[in-house]
């Protein structure tokens, strides 16, 4: 039935179908072209500059000169088991930027690492430092001005170490970083959170060891060197900012800029010597580290650091106000 | 062939020709709505493929004068539209506590209302409709603002920085920009990395509402569309298209995903160039944040710098009042 009614239409019907078809399309089509043509003309007035110039700073000014002169050398706490999970991250963010940087091992690498003849594990961190600290003395003294250790989760800003560092002489006894308390009358500072030692507070925390004064008299590093500082008459300094806010941070940013309501002390902060601070005045603007920073996170600080910056913004804190 | 047998030959033909129209309108008007149009032809490859909007390059920076550029930063004021709802109150406590500080007006189109924060009452369950109440809104209440940013409660944005890309753009020209996103043949901005519109396309779009059959406020299509993908359809119909925000080096400032993603998506695709191999030192927009997540980032951008980088930018941005965050 269907069949002889299909029949019955003549093609002149299927040529008519067709053209129909075809000519609406058409006129719809002319429709919408006219539209698309106010897009490409957009295209063109919006490209003005093909240059291309990567948005970093243009210059560093002359006036920083005694900041930048000072040669810092760090040294890394880490293990064969974390060279390729973690040691090599931070050199590939913020370890080159120290004027000299040495990976501490239990056995010498390629990577390239300093073997210091003492095992892996918690229990030798203390040997570890110690013998750190030898070898830096031994064979770097004149190559440096201060003195930094951290470990392989902690994430350093090296330029504003060198801010912080530019008011102190290394030929006095100065001992920076983290201030934690108590264990020691004085405070000692948080390994994690990265300290500094003068050279005069190296020279005395190696005198200290081959003098006797000082012993492998507990594995807990930080705190075991700060009884050493003590015994050897270098006192902790106050590592904080002109505006008292801390620049040197045992944990990540997270844990300590976060805006809290009023509340007990968290755990992470029951150490504090100075008065604890939560919230965005904990940090200061030219803050020098953050601890237990994962791979990832290091290059996160990396770019939000040196690359990502709101255009022509004039930051609230301005370092160099006296007042 | 005699006359009477070529009209009767014709008749069928125009029959034949009238079926064929009916059937292309109808199938025009299907595919109105839908992300697949069967028009799709080689004219609109062409011209689709240049859209993006760059940010000024240095050189073109110096090449305004200070007069100008004094003018500039007048008109250069951002009206923030921030949808935010009840249940996600931790993402509208976050926004207005970190980056909707640096909008010149921010103002926050709730779907219901709640007595925690304030915001404008939109009453308005269906996000279509309440986006079009929204920038109904905020065009009517623009004042002498010029430039529309539209954020979903979990974008974060550098104000700071859209305004370094609207530089040398005249809101009177119609623009519609952010991270350009294609389904099928409609290209359309990411809600949730951010939608800027200037005056002229919001005022185009505005006028749009009216025409239901155009835009409807209530979808007309066989299947439901995304919020934003209605707003590139409605804006297409008054000739503003879709562009995606570059800096001068061609990399895109609004980002639908965080910057820890970017980052670590990043250290896969680029190991020995992690950073710069990421992402712009000039982005506008990241997203998928959480609000703590969110401080941290006005802490890293607004706050943490190494001691030393000065930059001799053209324009000067000065802080919000009532703020230490930033």
């Amino acid at each position: 039935m269907l069949r002889m009614r299909l029949a019955h239409l003549k093609p002149q019907f299927f040529a008519g179908l067709l053209f129909g078809f075809l000519a609406f399309h058409f006129f719809l089509e002319l429709n919408r072209s006219a539209e698309e043509s106010v897009t490409f003309l957009t295209y063109i007035r919006a490209i003005e500059g093909q240059q291309h110039n990567h948005t970093v700073a243009d210059e560093q000014t002359p006036a920083k000169t005694t900041a930048q002169s000072i040669r810092i050398l760090c040294w890394i706490m880490t293990g064969p088991k974390y060279l390729e999970s973690r040691t090599k991250h931070i050199k590939g963010t913020w370890a080159k930027r120290c004027d000299i940087v040495l990976y501490m091992s239990s056995e010498e690498t390629d990577f390239p690492t300093v073997g210091l003849n003492v095992s892996e594990g918690r229990e030798n961190l203390y040997w570890k430092t110690i013998r750190a600290f030898q070898y830096v003395y031994e064979h770097h003294m004149d190559d440096a001005d201060w003195f930094v250790k951290a470990d392989d989760d902690t994430y350093m800003i090296v330029e504003n170490l060198r801010y912080a560092l530019s008011k102190y002489d290394t030929e006095t006894p100065v001992y920076l970083g983290r201030r934690f308390y108590p264990f020691v009358k004085n405070g000692y500072m948080a390994g994690g959170a990265g300290y500094v030692l003068s050279k005069e507070a190296l020279r005395r925390f190696i005198n200290g060891f081959s003098s006797g004064s000082c012993t492998h008299f507990s594995e807990i590093e930080d705190m075991a060197l700060g009884q050493c500082m003590q015994t050897m008459g270098v006192e902790p300094t106050d590592s904080r900012d002109i505006k008292g806010r801390q620049r040197f941070h045992a944990y990540p940013p997270e844990n300590h800029v976060v805006r809290q309501p009023p509340r007990p002390l968290p755990w992470y902060l029951v150490y504090e010597f100075y008065p604890a601070v939560e919230g965005p005045r904990s940090c200061s603007d030219l803050s020098v580290s953050f601890h237990y920073i994962h791979p990832d996170m290091l290059y996160v600080l990396d770019y939000l650091t040196y690359h990502l910056r709101p255009y022509g913004y004039k930051y609230r804190f301005n370092p160099d106000e006296t007042t | 062939m005699s006359a009477s047998k070529v009209l009767s030959e014709g008749g069928s033909f125009f029959k034949g020709m009238l079926m064929g129209g009916i059937f292309c309108l109808v199938l025009s008007l299907l595919a109105s709505f839908s992300p697949i149009s069967i028009s799709g032809t080689e004219e609109h490859h062409h011209q689709h493929q240049h859209h993006h909007v760059q940010a000024p390059s240095k050189d073109e920076l110096k090449s305004i004068s200070d007069a100008d550029m004094q003018q500039l930063n007048e008109e250069l004021r951002v009206y923030c539209v921030i949808m935010v709802q009840p249940k996600a109150l931790v993402y509208w406590a976050a926004a207005l506590d970190t980056w909707s500080k640096h909008c010149d007006k921010a103002v926050f189109y709730t779907s219901e209302n709640s007595k925690a924060l304030d915001a404008v009452d939109l009453n308005e369950k269906d996000d279509w409709a309440r986006l079009r109440k929204a920038l109904k809104h905020a065009y009517k209440h623009a004042g002498n603002l010029r430039w529309f940013f539209v954020a979903q409660p979990t974008t974060f944005a550098i104000i700071e920085n859209l305004k370094y890309l609207l530089l040398t753009k005249d809101p009177n020209d119609p623009f519609y920009m952010g991270n350009l996103m294609k389904s099928g043949e409609l290209e359309y901005v990411s809600f949730d990395s951010g939608i800027v519109l200037s005056y002229e396309a919001l005022r185009r779009l505005v006028n749009t509402f009216e025409d239901e059959a155009k835009c409807p406020e209530r979808g007309r299509a066989l299947w439901k569309l995304s919020d934003d993908k209605q707003l590139a359809a409605c804006l297409k119909y008054t000739g503003v298209f879709a562009e995606n925000g570059e800096d001068a080096n061609g990399k895109g400032l609004f980002n639908s995903q965080s910057v820890y993603r970017m980052i670590t998506d990043s250290m896969k695709d680029n190991p020995n160039n992690v950073v710069e191999g990421c992402c712009s030192d000039m982005a506008v927009t990241y997203s998928g944040m959480t609000p703590n997540q969110m401080q941290v980032m006005m802490f890293g951008v607004y706050r943490l710098r190494p001691y030393g980088h000065d930059f001799h930018d053209v324009l000067a941005f000065y802080p919000p009042k009532d703020s230490d965050n930033d």
